[in-house]
């Protein structure tokens, strides 16, 4: 029973458990919904197989993909719009030319038919992917005007239906796991990266201690430990203006997250590369500058150093002395760059850009280089796995 | 044994499923969602639905699970042994019991609900695993293994402020409580608010969702917060034109500061206001 649903799950990396199959197992044999409908079965099994609102979405993909076909049994209210409007809509405004057209491509039934293949096929690419359907002339689409929001294509499936199945309105799209959702989630990410230890003055009753000690010396002897803190310590070096500027809400987002979860957090910023100085307040960058080398010297080697920037630049401005695009620098900004990583055993790049992109960039391939790999997308995921490595 | 919302609280068809799911395996439930949309209160709304005790034990980042089964006071017996108390010899005098016994011990079927467990440290789901699966645990300092007459409805809340264990999921049902859409809502400010006037709900609707629409706003009102809204609308007495008005000057909501929790996001809405009035001048 349902054991394809399952599989298909699991094979959409949903990370489903034989445990939690065979409680759906249990609840269905218990009755908890009452009648086999659809809808509940689908609140059912979401209940029993998901745990994390981040698979939501996929679950919902999954479900309305595995059922396919079912869904006329459920109670939903259906109303079809008859095919034959649109196609006298579509006659109406066609061209002869555009006729023959059609019926070189095997008539109506057909476009209609390769027009919601190339949908899927677009939706199983890529969300981005939006041009294959309407731009340059090119695709037979585009060139009729079909908007595809127009002929009601948006889901899959569901293109004669007024009423949307529960499941293809993917209430749960933007909680999916690589959308980035604003500070809250960011500051979850961060907080991987803690450590406790116990630093400072003595506040706490350390009652084993005490116990053994009043056991030892025969009367009470109370004894104190420091409380437990989060201990770590962190440096952030944010790249500024020119790329930069398209990045700046995420940025902004990234850095009151860090300020509310770090205790110990220091930011810099600096613009393409770092160089010999760099500064904290941006409008006064030009006269309130601080040399590198006071900063590397200020902040002991145990702070986690993060950097933050789209590495978009020339190659020339990383490996050349002389090479940044504001002044003359006597050293290059590889040379600072190797410094700081010498100074700070844990170091990562935070990159706002895709990462698909990352490797088509000759600057980024340097600095990823640079950082032996540490360089990690600007997403949720992509701070999650860089805490971990800082954590190291 | 079967939940269906209860005059007071409007629970969504999916939410009543996973409960009585969870009802019905004598499983945990954890429900999550965005802060405002009832978690806690749900649990208050089960038990006055289903006529059972409430317990509830409230997660700090201090809280150990042991602190849910028993404590030992080991300190108190420790200075009555010095003062000679009689009381020492029995051990059992020293044990607090806490609230998962509470719930074990007690009469009926009760509801135990476990609030913000993501608040307390990360191996606190983990240290409950088998109490929860098993519903009994046993007292090393007397010996004696407490087990629950009948199995509690237990149900979770989490904030996601942390990420929980995958071994505690897999035995729970899990609900993520989404914000309300516009007709649940008027459902749920009916309930509240029965004999407001129409008019006015529908513009301080459209205020409220406005709001949550606007980007970049930091904290998004909730549920909660809009029926606090209401409710000073209607003790001050503000009619809904009052709440229609394009004057200039007034175009932050009345009484705002029911929504709008931080100044960052009163200066952004004050700007978009200004912004939307000089267009508003320039088309005229």
């Amino acid at each position: 029973m349902f054991l394809n649903f399952f599989f298909d799950l699991k094979n959409a990396n949903l990370p489903v458990s034989l445990k939690e199959y065979l409680i759906l197992m249990e609840a269905m044999n218990k009755r908890v919904i009452d009648s086999f409908k659809i809808n509940d079965f689908y609140y059912l099994s979401r209940s029993a197989l998901v745990k994390d609102e981040r698979y939501l979405d996929k679950f919902d993909k999954v479900f309305g993909h595995s059922f396919k076909g079912l869904e006329n049994t459920s109670e939903v209210e259906e109303k079809e719009i008859p095919e034959e409007w649109l196609k006298l809509m579509g006659e109406k405004h066609l061209t002869d030319e555009e006729k023959k057209l059609i019926e070189s491509l095997g008539g109506w039934e057909k476009l209609m038919e390769t027009l919601k293949q190339r949908l899927e096929e677009q939706e199983k690419r890529h969300q981005g992917g939006s041009k294959w359907i309407g731009t340059g002339g090119t695709s037979p689409f585009g060139a009729y005007g079909y908007n595809p929001e127009g002929v009601r294509i948006g889901q899959s499936e569901s293109r004669h239906k007024k009423a949307v199945k529960v499941w293809d309105k993917r209430e749960f799209k933007n909680l999916d796991d690589d959308v980035e959702l604003g500070t809250r989630n960011i500051k979850i990410a961060l907080r991987r990266l803690r450590k406790f230890a116990r630093e400072g003055a003595d506040t706490e009753l350390d009652l084993d201690d005490t116990i053994k000690s009043t056991a030892h010396k025969g009367y009470i002897d109370v004894k104190m430990i420091p409380e437990r803190r989060n201990k770590i310590k962190v440096l952030i070096f944010f790249d500024v203006g020119g790329s930069m500027d398209a990045h700046i809400k995420i940025c902004e987002e990234l850095f009151s997250a860090a300020r509310t979860e770090f205790k110990h957090m220091e930011y810099f910023y600096f613009h393409n590369c770092l160089y010999d100085y760099v500064w904290k307040d941006n409008n006064r960058r030009y006269n309130e500058h601080q040399s590198t080398w006071d900063v590397l010297h200020k902040y002991p080697s145990d702070y986690k150093v993060i950097f933050v920037g789209d590495a978009e630049m020339s190659p020339y401005e990383i490996t050349y002395p002389g090479g940044s695009v504001e002044y003359w620098n006597e050293e290059s900004g590889q040379t600072w760059l190797t410094r700081t990583l010498n100074t700070y055993e844990n170091a990562i790049w935070l990159n706002p850009v895709p990462e698909k992109y990352w490797g088509r960039i000759a600057s980024t391939t340097v600095i990823r280089q640079l950082f032996s790999d540490r360089m990690y997308p600007l997403t949720i995921e992509g701070i999650d796995h860089a805490m971990r490595e800082l954590n190291k | 044994m079967k939940f269906e919302g209860t005059k007071s609280y409007i629970a969504t068809e999916d939410l009543k499923v996973a409960v009585n799911a969870a009802i019905t395996l004598e499983r945990p439930i954890i429900v999550k969602g965005e802060p405002g949309t009832g978690k806690t209160m749900l649990a208050h709304e089960v038990a006055s639905s289903l006529g059972s005790k409430i317990i509830t034990w409230h997660i700090k980042s201090t809280t150990k699970a042991q602190q849910g089964l028993y404590e030992y006071d080991a300190v108190s017996r420790l200075r009555d042994s010095q003062l000679g108390d009689k009381k020492v010899n029995d051990i059992s005098n020293y044990i607090s019991k806490g609230k998962l016994w509470e719930a074990f011990e007690s009469e009926g079927r009760p509801i135990l609900l476990i609030d913000e467990i993501d608040k307390a440290d990360i191996e606190f789901p983990n240290d409950l695993l088998l109490e929860l699966d098993k519903m009994e645990f046993f007292v090393y300092e007397t010996g004696e293994t407490i087990k629950a007459k009948e199995r509690p409805i237990v149900i979770i809340t989490s904030n996601n402020e942390k990420e929980l264990p995958d071994a505690f999921l897999r035995r729970c049902f899990f609900h993520y409580i989404k914000f309300p859409d516009v007709d649940t809502m008027k459902q749920i400010v009916d309930v509240h608010f029965p004999d407001i006037k129409s008019e006015l709900i529908r513009e301080a609707f459209k205020i409220f969702y406005d709001i949550r629409d606007v980007p970049g706003i930091k904290k998004k009102p909730s549920t909660s917060e809009l029926i606090d809204w209401l409710k000073l609308l209607m003790t001050d007495d503000v009619d809904a034109k009052t709440l229609k008005e394009k004057d200039p000057n007034k175009l932050i909501p009345p009484l705002h500061g029911a929504l709008l929790k931080n100044e960052q996001d009163v200066h952004l809405f004050e700007r978009l206001a200004f912004i939307s009035r000089r267009e508003n001048d320039a088309s005229e």
